[in-house]
């Protein structure tokens, strides 16, 4: 591969390095930047999520959507971007749980759930839950029952998944809002069920 | 290294108690990936091929996997074949900044 750049250079070093460069040939602006990583870092997490899920439990004609056209339904709630082109929605139900990695990497949907955690691209995670999924799922604290079935989802460059938990019992008469607030990220991804009512 | 202020005003903005990125650095080369794909200047689905390679190269030396350090070799990797930069031109420059006088080290 030739002289390595990364020699004897910090990481910090590296980008710097990198990144002066490509403003310099117009190919990256420091402002437009700034604003992308505060956007990520700020505005875009797993309430937008939380949202399309709340809204898909009160409203039986936008599950329906949700669950055809992933991209679509949550485009309607404004979230778009990057990582968010082609989004499968699976619904958990008796019987069965879903839960998503990506074998390979880290693809996520990012306008729904933001930048993912550090387990989900960890390589444990994404060498053993395809495996020994119940195992893994136990270990991160969820036990499901031996007669639901687990079928994992693997994400890649072109599609995301987002898993639409089942609705917590006892929440009958909440509002929109408040169902929102009883879904976790680890729920949407799979490894965790959503919150129940206090 | 000063410790992070979890609590107060200062407090690095969290996911589910998690640090979305762990050091500046991280967030730089994320930042970077996203504008040169969203002008064009690269294709998301080839970082990826390149990251993916770099995550299975780091897992199978068994060295310590750091998910922004396979992100950074990736970016490096993808923009020098791609003739968006040259090898010998990032190794100077980051020498060159390396050389700065300390306090004036900061853009």
């Amino acid at each position: 591969m030739g002289e390595d750049p990364a020699e004897g250079l910090s990481a910090a070093l590296r980008v710097e390095a990198l990144e002066q460069l490509l403003a310099e040939r117009g190919l990256v602006d420091r402002a437009v930047l700034d604003g992308l990583i505060s956007r990520y870092e700020n505005d875009v997490g797993p309430l937008n999520g939380a949202r399309v899920v709340a809204r898909a439990w009160t409203d039986p004609g936008y599950r329906s959507r949700l669950l055809a056209d992933g991209t679509a339904a949550v485009a309607e709630l404004g979230f778009s971007g990057p990582q968010g082109e082609h989004l499968v929605v699976v619904e958990n139900g008796p019987g069965i749980h879903h839960v998503v990695v990506c074998t390979l990497c880290s693809c996520y949907p990012w306008p729904v759930l933001g930048l993912p955690p550090s387990w989900y691209k960890d390589p444990a995670y994404r060498a053993r839950v395809v495996r020994e999924p119940r195992t893994v799922l136990a270990e991160m604290g969820l036990q499901l029952s031996k007669d639901t079935r687990i079928r994992v989802w693997d994400s890649s460059s072109e599609v995301r998944y987002l898993v639409l938990p089942q609705r917590p019992p006892g929440t009958s008469g909440f509002s929109e809002e408040q169902l929102a607030a009883l879904v976790t990220r680890d729920s949407m991804v799979g490894v965790a069920l959503p919150g129940t009512p206090a | 290294m000063t410790p992070l202020d979890v609590e107060g005003a200062a407090a690095p903005p969290r996911r589910n108690g998690e640090l979305v990125f762990a050091e500046p650095w991280e967030s730089r080369a994320f930042g970077v990936v996203l504008t040169l794909c969203e002008t064009g200047a690269l294709r998301w689905a080839d970082f990826r091929g390149e990251l993916v390679a770099r995550i299975e190269a780091v897992e199978q030396s068994g060295e310590p996997f750091r998910y922004y350090r396979c992100w950074l070799d990736a970016l490096e990797r993808i923009t020098v074949a791609h003739n968006i930069v040259a090898r010998t031109e990032l190794a100077e420059r980051g020498r060159m900044l390396a050389a700065r006088v300390p306090g004036h080290d900061h853009p």
